[in-house]
């Protein structure tokens, strides 16, 4: 790749080593900042807003944001190449949304396959698939989430309707990309047996679909939305309990998918 | 079919009903052995003292009251008390007499002692005063070597009150040839002598003392048979009479004669390894490469059809709290540096051969079974691990760390085995290491590697660096200069690195001294009889009879070192935002953070003691003022401004253990300021001083010896473990972390260096959890790490750190892909991580 293509910018604001959850193996993510859905549990509120902003932090102003070249970028990720070679891991593109800046993100997944490193991006799949195509050659793992097969009850909570979502999923798994279907499992969004089999059911009909992860909602953004001087619509949320979990797993799993808690 | 059985074998009830039992009482100081002790010695007061040795190893061995306990397989007890001690006042005594009172109820590791066995070790006590190890060893020390020791600026105290320990002896030889095999070969040396000569009376004396001991062992193993037998005869329960039955047979066998079966050889086993506890209070004995040299026994019963897997695997967990069974009373110093009874017998399974295969077995996968059977901390479980290692196998080794008992310890085959030639083995023996307590390799049946010589805390000299070498008043450094003079960061380092060089002399003159005393006080022919070459050079261990011959003091505090010195050399050389005259007021000042309760009490010990020692008499009411006046210390307003921006400039400055590779590598630098200077000195046993870069828990007490550091550490904090990270300065994961640390020369600190992590749960849950961790090591170990360790956190710990957050400051915890600070989170979100310790 030439320098030019190098020095494209893009905007992160986290880049988290030892990432253990989010495909397989040890994997280094990069968050890019600015999103579409405004969905109310995120746990991620400062990665919402395409602009660099000033979160309080432990009592301190944190600047969230910042430019970055994929050059930048690949020196950081190439510290844990060792790692992913013995693990089976790589780098995932998160967010954010990582479909919001093509540019950087085509040319940051090229480097990364270039230099031998395997890549997925965690996405919520809202985005027109002329920009998903041009991301399908350099993406190896695809984690796509389906939140809820309600379009009504999915703007309600993510700020957008789930047409395009559900329709580009199929398209990414028609184009044989390797994707698997994960679900925030948020007590009175979409907690119940019939909204996850519902989910489990259509992921079921994507072609080369076969694995689906139910992610339990955790509290772990919480502060940050006080941090941002935003109020958390959700606070008095309780996080589903095991027992729950696992029986929305078992449901999930009768539509012959394979289905796992976390990811 | 497999290679192995690596399949999990289910545990007998027999197990729990024995570990129960273990901890039904509180540990118990006996008094017998000491008594015994003294009575042999006041019969051989004009003899050679290597015959004294094995006359009153003989004595004791002959007298100690025996116990089988209820449903043992394995028998042999040193105490009557499970979990319990005896006591050795041929190394020293008074600490324990001046602890009689405070050993039952001290915070770490209480005995209870009875008001008879206080009385009597009282009278046994006389008789030692002036023939210790240790005070001999304190005659033969050069006074400023003492007086570095007063001043903390390393501790021997390991050696100077107590036996030495460390040491795998050739376990193999006694299953295959017993205690008969051995005395026929001392026989056969002593038949080569001639009288005339020049050694021969030094040599021949060992030889008899080994036949002699040898003799005593036999001697008490019948002991045991004779206890069994006549158990069986007053046994009403059919199923237990046939087991005291076989019990009374396998004691009338070995450790006679060579293991016939592998219930014989682990009966073998267990009395090399406790007998070698009761001839000295030396912690660290280690079993090492016992997958190995019982594979032989195990396969050939499994073959024959005379075992199933199910008893081996019983046999094994019996070993494994017999383990538990033995106990070591320390002063309350040590017991702190050592924390939670350890005997740090390091058993160790996998690895390669000398022929540098991969000899991993059914029984290494057994041995980390019965860990999982017992979860106690006995034996200190090691796994070797090297490109040819069963990935089987380091899961498996992976499912007993998820259980958040703290083992294995994993080692890097592909660091040791060279580091090991480096200091003269050959490539078969470095091949064949195992390792010694905690992270100490060395070939077994052939070496005497005084691995625990001291720890040396690399702090300490960089205060006085700050100070010109003194310390409350006394020249205990050298003389470096005043460090306001100081013109450059070259000058700056040279100062320290002259400091260290003359410290390290001191040390090495305080080891040496004790090493002698050993020598000349407390020889150890039964160990010896197990060590090449003693029995052919006919001399014991600790007169230099073993082949490779080291001493192996441990420096710690690597993290603080690096930190303090590249802010040092960043904030006063570089940006000139400080000058060192105010970095030393910093210092004293404790970064204006005054002094809390428990340095106020320290500062009015000391005021107390100097105005006692000046001749004054000091009134409860003064002593009250002085500590009000230390506690109100004042620093004021503008001063303590100054010293916040300083520690927030200090803050901002990267730090060790962050993959950046200008620090790390000034890290690799400040290693060496140890590791290089101590391998040019040699001890009196014709070897060689080689470093060690761990600290065990010495690290917390002895941090509290330690001023503040320029890396923003306050004053009386614990120092960085081992070569880990300073706590809470890693920020960037357990991946940065460990290239930081790999970034280390692991091969020149060929005495061990300790890498610690922590985990949460959750990051080793399922399958894909396991197999992330297990490359994780690899690529660690790719990177030539040594050795890594991991604390998977508990729910207990989780809970403390509730209550005290300021000591959990660094603790990540990683749930569901986020990691965070769990001190920095919210009550109700602490509570969902605490709930999740119970998934797996």
């Amino acid at each position: 790749m030439n320098m030019e293509k190098k020095a494209v910018t893009g905007r992160i604001f986290d880049i988290q080593r030892f990432s253990i959850h989010d495909g397989p193996g040890i994997r280094t993510i990069i968050f890019l900042k600015g999103c579409g859905l405004r969905c109310k549990w995120c746990c991620n509120p400062e990665s919402q807003r395409p602009e660099i902003q000033s979160m309080k932090v432990q009592g301190k102003e944190k600047i969230i944001g910042r430019d970055v070249t994929v050059q930048e970028v690949m020196e950081e990720i190439k510290k844990d190449y060792n790692y992913y070679r013995r693990s089976g891991g790589g780098v995932t593109l998160s967010g954010g949304e990582a479909l919001l800046q093509p540019d950087f993100a085509v040319e940051l997944l090229k480097a990364c396959q270039d230099f031998g490193i395997s890549t997925a991006i965690e996405t919520a799949g809202f985005a027109s698939f002329d920009v998903i195509g041009r991301y399908l050659p350099y993406v190896d793992v695809f984690l796509m989430d389906i939140k809820h097969m309600d379009c009504k009850k999915h703007e309600q909570f993510t700020g957008r309707p789930n047409e395009l979502i559900l329709e580009n999923a199929r398209k990414i798994a028609e184009a044989g990309a390797d994707l698997i279907i994960r679900v925030p499992v948020v007590p009175t969004f979409n907690e119940t047996r019939e909204e996850i089999m519902d989910i489990a059911n259509f992921a079921k009909t994507l072609p080369g679909v076969k694995e689906l992860h139910l992610l339990p909602y955790h509290r772990l953004g919480q502060d940050k939305y006080e941090g941002l001087g935003r109020t958390y619509d959700l606070a008095e949320l309780v996080p589903p309990d095991n027992v729950h979990m696992s029986m929305l797993a078992e449901a999930a799993g009768r539509s012959g998918l394979q289905c796992q808690i976390g990811g | 079919m497999n290679k192995y059985y690596d399949a999990d074998i289910v545990k007998s009830p027999r197990i729990t009903k024995l570990v129960d039992s273990l901890f039904a009482g509180k540990p118990r100081i006996e008094a017998d052995r000491a008594v015994l002790l003294t009575e042999s010695y006041m019969q051989t007061e004009k003899e050679p003292i290597i015959t004294r040795r094995a006359k009153a190893f003989e004595h004791i061995l002959k007298y100690i009251p025996i116990v089988i306990r209820e449903d043992e397989l394995i028998v042999g007890s040193s105490t009557i008390a499970p979990r319990s001690c005896q006591v050795f006042p041929e190394y020293s005594y008074a600490w324990l007499e001046q602890e009689f009172e405070t050993v039952a109820t001290r915070s770490a590791d209480p005995f209870e002692i009875s008001e008879e066995a206080k009385e009597t070790l009282h009278k046994v006590y006389r008789y030692w005063n002036g023939k210790t190890t240790s005070e001999l060893a304190s005659s033969y020390m050069a006074p400023e070597a003492k007086q570095a020791i007063d001043h903390n600026i390393f501790t021997p105290g390991n050696y100077f009150y107590n036996g030495i320990g460390h040491v795998t002896v050739n376990y193999g030889k006694v299953l295959a040839i017993g205690y008969e095999g051995i005395i026929k070969e001392a026989q056969e040396a002593l038949d080569q002598l001639k009288v005339s000569d020049m050694d021969y009376n030094k040599r021949s004396r060992f030889l008899e003392a080994v036949i002699l001991s040898c003799q005593a062992v036999v001697t008490y193993a019948q002991r045991y048979a004779q206890l069994a037998l006549e158990e069986a005869k007053r046994c009403s329960d059919p199923v237990r009479r046939e087991e005291l039955a076989q019990i009374a047979k396998n004691c009338a066998r070995v450790p006679r004669y060579g293991a016939t079966s592998f219930y014989e050889a682990c009966q073998s086993f267990w009395f090399i390894q406790m007998l070698l506890q009761v001839e000295s209070s030396g912690h660290s004995i280690s079993p090492g490469r016992f997958d190995q040299y019982m594979y032989p026994y195990y396969a050939a019963d499994l073959k024959s059809g005379k075992i199933t897997r199910e008893f081996a695997q019983e046999l094994i967990d019996c070993i494994w709290i017999k383990l538990n069974d033995l106990n070591k009373v320390r002063d309350a110093a040590s017991a702190e540096g050592f924390a939670g009874y350890s005997l740090f017998q390091n058993l160790i399974v996998g690895g390669q051969n000398a022929q540098g295969m991969d000899v991993t077995n059914d029984l290494s996968f057994m041995c980390i079974e019965a860990s999982m059977h017992v979860m106690l901390p006995q034996p200190s479980l090691s796994i070797r691990i090297w490109n040819g290692t069963p990935h089987e196998l380091f899961v498996k080794a992976a499912k007993l760390t998820r259980t958040g008992i703290g083992l294995p310890a994993y080692y890097n085959d592909e660091v040791i085995i060279p580091s090991l030639q480096n200091r003269g083995l050959s490539l078969e023996d470095a091949r064949d290491y195992n390792i010694i307590g905690c992270v100490e390799p060395q070939k077994s049946g052939k070496t005497d590697g005084w691995h625990d010589a001291a720890f040396f805390n690399m702090c300490r000299p960089l205060e006085l660096v700050f100070s010109n070498g003194m310390d409350k008043g006394v020249q205990v450094g050298a003389k470096t200069g005043e460090v306001e003079q100081m013109e450059s960061f070259e000058e700056f380092f040279g100062a320290y690195q002259k400091q260290m060089n003359y410290l390290i002399g001191l040390m090495v003159n305080a080891i040496n001294a004790i090493d002698v005393a050993h020598g000349e006080r407390c020889p150890l022919p039964f160990q010896s009889s197990m060590v090449e070459e003693c029995i052919g050079r006919g001399k014991s261990m600790q007169e230099g009879g073993a082949l490779y011959n080291f001493t192996g003091p441990q420096g710690f505090g690597i993290a603080n070192m690096a930190d303090s010195l590249y802010a040092i050399k960043k904030l006063v050389f570089e940006e000139k935002k400080i000058t060192l005259a105010e970095f030393k007021k910093a210092l004293e000042m404790n970064y204006g953070k005054g002094v809390d309760t428990a340095l106020a009490e320290r500062i009015t010990k000391e005021v107390v003691r100097s105005l006692i020692e000046a001749g004054r008499k000091v009134t409860e009411d003064e002593i009250a003022e002085v500590y009000k006046i230390a506690l109100e210390s004042g620093v004021s307003e503008a001063d303590r401004k100054k010293y916040d921006d300083l520690l927030e400039a200090i803050n901002e400055l990267p730090k060790f253990g962050n993959d950046i590779p200008e620090v790390d590598l000034f890290a690799r630098e400040v290693a060496y300021t140890y590791t290089k200077p101590l391998e040019t000195f040699k001890n009196p046993r014709g070897g060689r001083y080689q470093a060690g870069l761990y600290p065990v828990s010495a690290n917390v007490p002895l941090g509290a010896q330690t001023g503040a550091t320029p890396d923003g550490r306050l004053a009386y904090r614990p120092v960085a473990d081992g070569v880990s990270p300073s706590s809470g300065k890693d920020t960037h994961g357990p991946t940065a972390a460990a290239n930081s640390v790999a970034k280390l020369d692991h091969y020149i600190a060929s005495n061990g260096t300790l890498f610690n992590q922590k985990f949460h749960p959750s990051a080793l849950s399922g399958v894909k959890g396991l197999e992330n961790f297990v490359a994780l090591i690899r690529s660690y170990f790719d990177q030539k790490g040594s050795h890594m360790q991991f604390n998977v956190i508990s729910r207990d710990t989780l809970l403390d750190a509730q209550k005290n957050p300021e000591k959990y400051k660094n603790l990540v915890v990683r749930v569901a892909g986020y990691s965070a600070l769990f001190t920095s989170l919210s009550r109700s979100l602490q509570e969902d991580i605490i709930a999740r310790t119970e998934q797996h």
